[in-house]
């Protein structure tokens, strides 16, 4: 018998997005970034990206302007938080619903 | 080398020996001296290892945990109260198939309170995924901790090393102290088959669904359900392995034979007496007094709980005339969790021994060698089936 023989089933996975589903159906409000307050959109500088730095699921761009990626966003808020120039606000998605309701009107 | 000392150091001793790299544990009681000491080893750089003292044992296991998932050899020790408060992470540690080794000092469970022993700590462990040992002296504590190790880096499942607590954790005793190049010539390097690794990232034991599901790369990756029963398969196979393990360690050191079943003049009886830990020497000398009388009766130990060998248990059993179980422990509401065992490894046999279930000792009750001889000269003389219900000895203002 062999070690090999043994454990050859366990949850490992490489990381990717999407591993765990499609999570940004999770949320419940939306990051929005006002780009006129943001600092790396507002100076065109590669400077702050704490919303980057801070997401715990890595679905923020360190790009001019940052780009969040709402498939996975889970809305946590974290981004929001931790903004210095208090640029990103928490919107309901219920108010994203209506707008699309709107428009199928 | 002999030496005399405790089955705590005994226990220190074996992890020194098996050269583990990281040791967890939370200092105060339920805790026993041995990773006191431990960290001595540590300190006085008699032992290359990361000390981490923590502040609860679930956070013991947590360390141990991690450390076992990036590779290091990891141990904890505890007892008890501070075994059920580990209790979540015992399963993670089975379920993420990390070979920990952990001693536990066997204990009564509060409340009422008690620190004295009994085994209903570990054995109430019994379904967590474990393998669980049982020593019954100090050098069955210090051989079984080296074995621990090796078994349980080879089929990647924890093992916990039990001995009954104050009997054998605070009694001296001597025993042989292995050599250390033998036991790192008897003792591979632990290698790891799945650990973190920085060069190659990946999530382990992430979120299963009830069905399988592809993984990012579009392949059928396992879910809940054959991952446990991957675990139940190699729990089976691990009974070979360790049967292996025996035969090296009695190659190497000289000393073993046993690795589930310790029997003591069983071959020709027509009674047996089955327990586990201590216990099971104690009665050799109640044996020895009943032979004397000329009554056939034998007494046999159980080294490994589990897996549970029912194999050697049924051969060891099966023909007999009767069986008496003695527990330190009791799945309450029913029987002992031995005698149940026992009796459902037995159910497929024709010829079936009666069998009495006796409850003794529980929260350090003091067992009394003419008490015992009593209760097996007695129960030898009618060995028929009294029912299930368990025999409590030792019971003083009854209600």
């Amino acid at each position: 018998m062999k070690q090999d023989d043994f454990s050859t089933l366990i949850s490992r996975s490489d990381p990717g997005p999407g591993d765990g589903g499609r999570t940004g159906s999770w949320r419940v409000l939306r990051p929005v970034i006002d780009l006129g307050a943001c600092i790396p959109s507002k100076t065109n500088k590669r400077a702050c990206f704490n919303c980057w730095f801070y997401c715990p699921d890595g679905v923020v761009s360190k790009t001019i302007p940052p780009v969040i990626d709402y498939e996975y966003c889970k809305g946590c808020g974290i981004c929001a938080e931790e903004c210095p120039a208090g640029a990103i606000s928490m919107i309901e998605e219920a108010h994203f619903m209506e707008e699309k309701n709107d428009e199928c009107i | 080398m002999h030496m005399i000392e405790s089955g705590n150091v005994a226990a220190a001793t074996g992890v020194k020996l098996a050269r583990a790299g990281v040791i967890a544990a939370y200092p105060i009681t339920p805790q026993t001296p041995l990773t006191e000491k431990l960290s001595e080893f540590v300190a006085s750089g008699q032992m290359e290892a990361e000390y981490i003292p923590v502040e609860s044992e679930h956070s013991a296991m947590a360390v141990c945990i991690a450390a076992s998932s990036a590779g290091a050899r990891a141990f904890t020790a505890t007892s008890a109260n501070g075994l059920l408060y580990m209790n979540e992470q015992l399963h993670w540690a089975a379920g993420a198939r990390l070979p920990i080794v952990m001693c536990v000092a066997n204990r009564g469970i509060g409340a009422p309170w008690t620190v004295w022993n009994d085994q209903q700590d570990s054995m109430s462990q019994r379904d967590g995924g474990w393998i669980q040992l049982y020593a019954n002296d100090h050098q069955q504590i210090i051989d079984s901790v080296i074995k621990a190790f090796y078994l349980a880096e080879f089929v990647s499942i924890p093992v916990m090393v039990c001995y009954d607590g104050y009997l054998l954790s605070h009694t001296y005793m001597p025993f042989e102290q292995p050599d250390q190049t033998l036991v790192d010539g008897f003792l591979p390097d632990f290698k790891p088959k799945n650990a973190l690794d920085p060069e190659n990232p990946s999530n382990f034991n992430t979120v299963t669904l009830p069905d399988v599901r592809p993984d990012i790369h579009g392949n059928i990756a396992p879910g809940y359900m054959e991952i446990r029963h991957c675990l139940h398969q190699d729990m089976r196979k691990a009974m070979m392995v360790l049967e292996e393990i025996d035969m090296k360690f009695q190659e190497t050191f000289g000393r073993g034979g046993h690795p589930f079943v310790e029997p003591y003049l069983c071959d020709d009886a027509d009674h047996v007496v089955v327990s586990v830990g201590s216990l099971s020497y104690h009665f050799r000398d109640v044996i020895d007094l009943l032979r004397k009388e000329g009554v056939k009766v034998g007494v046999m130990g159980i080294q490994l709980y589990r897996p549970f060998p029912d194999k050697a248990i049924v051969d060891a059993l099966q023909g007999k005339s009767s069986v008496f179980v003695f527990e330190k422990a009791l799945s309450y509401g029913n029987q002992g969790p031995l005698y149940a065992d026992i009796k459902a490894a037995l159910y497929p046999c024709d010829n079936k021994p009666a069998m009495h279930n006796y409850i003794l000792g529980l929260g350090g009750r003091e067992i009394k060698t003419a008490q015992l001889l009593e209760t097996v000269r007695t129960a030898c003389s009618k060995p028929k089936w009294l029912g299930d219900t368990p025999i409590w000895l030792g019971l003083k203002c009854q209600e």
